[in-house]
């Protein structure tokens, strides 16, 4: 074994890859369409509107990712939403 | 009892007809009856990695429009009397097939052989679904390449879609220097994309080209990596439990550098 390489550090482009290819299955599987994630969206601009005042929907963030469980890595739903004030 | 495997890939130039060579070749070896089909109409080449090519008189296609028996379609192998090649025509398209003459013709040859190996042209049209048609399970060639890894996902899920359930993937072309560096994706981040159970690990290996050229299947030559892990194969097919091949080549220390000098001579 090459003794230099054990100070290299290893960021080989497989990372990369996996990471794109989690994203691209995702779609291809059809597990979440644009059109799901915007009704996603408006439900739960709904539910929290009851409660708080809400900025204006331009500023909501809301992104489908992947995140690892116990189970591995599954998608998930990453919500950023500022509240103004409670109602 | 008869088993019949479809090797596919949805992605093509992966390695699926070496794949079905190499398996039918090594399952012969073994002492098994075996078959294998080109299901690659218009664009067979099974016959070429076969080094049978010259041999060809009646093709499959031949078999379904009633012009041969289906003994006379099958190509006995040059090496071993227990393999056979049924070609198919390279005039004609896969839109000449049905999927019901598949599933009748397998049904036929189930009767005559202990395994019959199927090899799926590229893609998930009709060459796909007559493939697939008369198979009881199959093997999913990938390479650990980002476009490769999603066509199989794709095929897995029509797999599944057809009630194939019975599916292994056989990771093919690993460059094992790539994967330390982390520059390739590894047998465990395939695994974990695509959730499927491993069959085997092919490392990319020259010789593959160099049997290519001589139209002799790899697991004819002794002693070559991706001819022991294509062995290692079928011997998993049949049941054994063969543990994963070490795809780290040897080191080069001077004495085998020394005795390789010598063996030259």
């Amino acid at each position: 074994m090459d003794i230099f390489s054990f100070f290299k550090k290893k960021t080989g482009s497989k990372d990369t890859a996996k990471d794109r290819l989690k994203l691209i299955l995702m779609h291809d599987r059809g597990d979440v369409s644009p059109q799901l994630l915007e009704d996603i969206k408006n439900d739960i601009l709904e539910v929290l509107r009851k409660y708080v005042e809400l900025d204006s929907e331009q500023e909501l963030d809301l992104q489908i990712t992947t995140t690892d469980s116990e189970y591995g890595s599954v998608p998930a739903l990453v919500a950023n939403i500022p509240i103004r004030a409670k109602k | 009892m008869a088993e019949s495997i479809v090797i596919t890939s949805g992605k093509g130039g992966v390695g699926k007809t070496t794949t079905t060579a190499n398996i039918g070749t090594a399952l012969a070896q073994l002492g098994h009856k075996v078959v294998v089909i080109d299901g690659d109409t218009g664009l067979r080449n099974l016959d070429v990695l076969m080094g049978l090519e010259n041999r060809i008189v009646y093709t499959l296609i031949d078999y379904f429009e009633g012009r041969c028996k289906l003994k006379q379609a099958l190509i006995k192998d040059k090496r071993l009397p227990n393999l056979c090649l049924l070609p198919t025509a390279q005039t004609r398209d896969k839109n000449d097939i049905t999927t019901d003459q598949m599933v009748e013709l397998i049904k036929c040859l189930k009767e005559e052989f202990d395994y019959i190996l199927i090899d799926c042209p590229a893609g998930i049209e009709q060459g796909f679904e007559n493939s697939i048609a008369g198979a009881d399970s199959a093997i999913i060639v990938v390479n650990p390449e980002v476009t490769s890894v999603r066509d199989a996902d794709r095929v897995i899920g029509k797999l599944d879609s057809k009630g194939i359930e019975n599916h292994r993937v056989i990771i093919n072309r690993l460059n094992h220097e790539m994967t330390e560096n982390g520059d390739m994706l590894n047998v465990d981040d395939i695994l974990e994309i695509l959730s499927v159970k491993l069959l085997g690990v092919v490392p990319d290996d020259r010789n593959i080209t160099i049997s290519t050229n001589k139209g002799e299947p790899i697991v004819t030559t002794e002693g070559t990596l991706a001819g022991t892990a294509f062995i290692n194969i079928a011997r998993r097919i049949t049941g054994e439990d063969i543990p994963l091949l070490d795809l780290k080549p040897e080191e080069e220390g001077f004495f085998s550098k020394l005795s390789k000098l010598f063996r030259k001579k």
